[in-house]
């Protein structure tokens, strides 16, 4: 059997020796601590994939061991030499990286047979990604030290999420369970309901159509001030904005929907002399179902957005997009970067529950059950 | 008693010649269609009445019309001269009665029902008990050949067994009259043989009236008490042939003179229809 070499085990073997080289010339006590270790690491951890061979899973386990236990020791060795990092600290990083690149090529050429191992398997290689972005990022902003105010390192939002939990969980009550929920529940709801109207009366269809294409060009910043006047300080405000954001995508893709039926289905129902309910409830909405969760999943987006920017326009004295813009104004740029941090997350779970509740209402869609 | 018993039409039922009381009875019936390129004559002075328990098809090249008559029968187009009455009703009210069963091109099942709830689609629409709608699947789906697939989904089924379940849907209300429109079309000639047996046991068995579209001329002697030729623009009845073969009919009834004799004459009915109008 001929050893192969992968290039990514091999550029990182040249990255070790290059590094190892500028380490040499640069002056002892200079710089950030810990290359030394992390060259070695790198090199032990390349080398050692080469001579298993056969067993991946051995490759990958000793590939991560290597990678994240170079990176630490980089990560913990720049400490107190902030903006001091030469190539050869860089070098140490890209050859721990290049490893980090082959565990995941590895880990995704693997063919597990169980469903669980499928699984598990599927959760770590997003995992490795997300975790080398954090990790690069924090290597490059603490190495080139890289000033606070531009770009706060994520050890530091992290403490600061950390730190600010409370503030940070009354933000999220005030933006995300009040107005986000709540406009998004009565906007969504709308526009279902102003669908099967226009459905149903075709002057509503003549007449709100149009009118539903103005409101979606509506500038949400010039509506949320209007909107402050009419509802107040608090959340209302903050949930019409959210309202009029969600109404309109709703109650298009609803419209388009329900057409989407074919014409021999509608004649199936028509031979069964069926009324215009039964038809709707037992053919027509559910053909319809893969375009509301598209509504749903694009509204779930939009509505955080909404209940965010609004907050500029006035508000009590909490709020996700309150605190932005407060804490902006006093360079607390951590505290910014947490309610971000606070609002990626919300957002991509409230994504994914919607996204998992289309799975099981559109299962027997083509582009779901992958047939 | 059931709520289908019910909507059966009352028994003053106009009687012909022969005593059997006429299921479909058109005359001098014409459909025009206003298309962007003018009106086009999809039916022209068709004449034809179908008692109870006959196996009529409708036999000719596409744009003859007969998807057209046949849609005309199940009120799914209006006629524009003529008149047509459907088990002695104009097609509105029979449709409304609930009087027939129509089988599409393609099996249209919902693909979120399983089969079963496809099965009970028609019952739940004109409230059936639940009790009555399980016996009626149950008994339904074994006359197809289907029993035990009830709870697959319609993708996991090949298309023979989709159609022979959306065949099951348009017996399970027990309506008399079986409007079937190219059922077997898309299907390969195998499975094709196979459901056209299926086809003539189940007809045996329930005593339908059947009316069957179809492009295929052994499909059409082989099923047929009676073929209706039909020839296009304007589209027309050209020759009604009698078949006298027996009801028992094995496949290889198809190689028999009788047969060869009735499928000749279709062909010759085709082709004058073609003639006529080069």
């Amino acid at each position: 059997m001929r050893a192969s070499l992968p290039w990514q085990i091999a550029l990182a073997l040249l990255a070790v020796v290059t590094g190892g080289v500028l380490q040499l010339a640069t002056a002892p006590g200079g710089g950030p601590g810990n290359v030394w270790p992390a060259l070695g690491l790198v090199a032990l951890a390349a080398a050692g994939t080469l001579t298993m061979g056969g067993r991946p899973v051995a490759q990958a386990v000793l590939l991560f061991i290597g990678a994240h236990g170079a990176a630490w020791l980089l990560l913990s060795g720049v400490a107190g030499h902030e903006g001091q990092a030469g190539a050869s600290f860089y070098l140490a990083l890209s050859g721990a990286w290049l490893l980090a690149w082959r565990c995941v090529t590895v880990l995704s050429m693997l063919k597990p047979a169980s469903p669980n191992e499928k699984r598990l398997l599927g959760l770590i290689i997003p995992l490795i990604f997300g975790a080398w972005v954090l990790i690069l990022w924090e290597a490059i902003v603490r190495g080139a030290g890289i000033p606070f105010l531009l770009l706060p390192p994520p050890s530091a939002i992290a403490e600061r999420i950390g730190v600010s939990t409370a503030v940070l969980a009354a933000d999220f009550r005030q933006t995300v369970l009040k107005a986000v929920l709540a406009g998004y529940i009565i906007g969504c709801g709308a526009g279902f309901i102003a669908a099967i109207a226009a459905d149903r009366f075709v002057f509503l269809r003549r007449g709100l159509l149009p009118i539903g294409n103005m409101a979606a060009a509506l500038p949400i910043i010039g509506v949320a001030p209007i909107m402050v006047m009419w509802f107040g300080f608090d959340w209302p405000s903050k949930a019409a904005v959210v309202v009029i954001m969600t109404f309109f995508p709703m109650l298009v893709n609803t419209v388009v929907g329900l057409s989407a039926s074919g014409h021999m289905e509608r004649d199936l129902m028509r031979t069964y002399a069926s009324g215009y309910w039964p038809t709707l409830f037992k053919l027509r909405l559910p053909a319809a179902m893969p375009f509301i969760f598209n509504a749903l999943k694009i509204n779930s987006t939009l509505a955080l957005i909404g209940a965010i920017v609004a907050e500029f326009f006035g508000t009590p004295v909490v709020g996700m997009g309150f605190r932005i813009s407060t804490e902006v104004g006093r360079m607390n740029i951590d505290m910014v970067w947490a309610e971000i941090a606070v609002a990626a997350l919300a957002g991509t779970l409230f994504y994914g529950v919607v996204a998992l509740v289309e799975r099981a209402v559109t299962f027997w869609h083509p582009s779901i059950r992958g047939g | 008693m059931n709520a289908i018993a019910s909507h059966k039409p009352a028994p003053a039922l106009p009687v012909t010649q022969s005593g059997v009381a006429d299921v479909v009875a058109a005359s001098k019936l014409g459909l025009v269609f206003n298309t962007n390129d003018g009106p086009v004559q999809a039916l022209s002075n068709v004449d034809l009445t179908i008692g109870k328990g006959e196996f009529v098809s409708f036999i000719g090249p596409s744009g003859c019309g007969k998807t057209t008559l046949l849609r005309v029968i199940a009120d799914l187009e209006k006629p524009t001269s003529g008149t047509i009455m459907v088990n002695g009703m104009t097609p509105e009210q029979a449709r409304e009665r609930r009087a027939y069963g129509y089988v599409f091109q393609a099996a249209a099942l919902f693909p979120w029902r399983t089969i079963a709830d496809n099965v009970a689609l028609p019952l739940e629409i004109m409230g059936i008990s639940k009790a009555e709608r399980a016996e009626r699947i149950r008994r339904t789906l074994e006359l197809v050949n289907l029993a035990g697939f009830e709870k697959k989904y319609p993708w996991q089924l090949s298309g023979g067994m989709q159609q022979r379940a959306s065949i099951a849907r348009a017996l399970a209300f027990d309506a008399d009259l079986l409007l079937m429109d190219e059922p077997f079309g898309a299907l390969d000639e195998i499975v094709r043989d196979h459901l056209n047996q299926q086809l003539l046991e189940l007809w045996a068995r329930t005593n339908k009236t059947i009316c069957f579209v179809t492009h295929s001329i052994p499909e059409a002697v082989y099923l047929s008490t009676r073929i209706v030729v039909m020839s296009p623009r304007p589209g027309r009845v050209t020759d009604i042939i009698d078949t006298n073969l027996p009801r028992e009919r094995p496949l290889d009834v198809r190689e028999s003179p009788e047969f060869l004799a009735i499928a000749a004459r279709v062909r010759d009915g085709l082709k004058a229809g073609h003639s006529y109008e080069d």
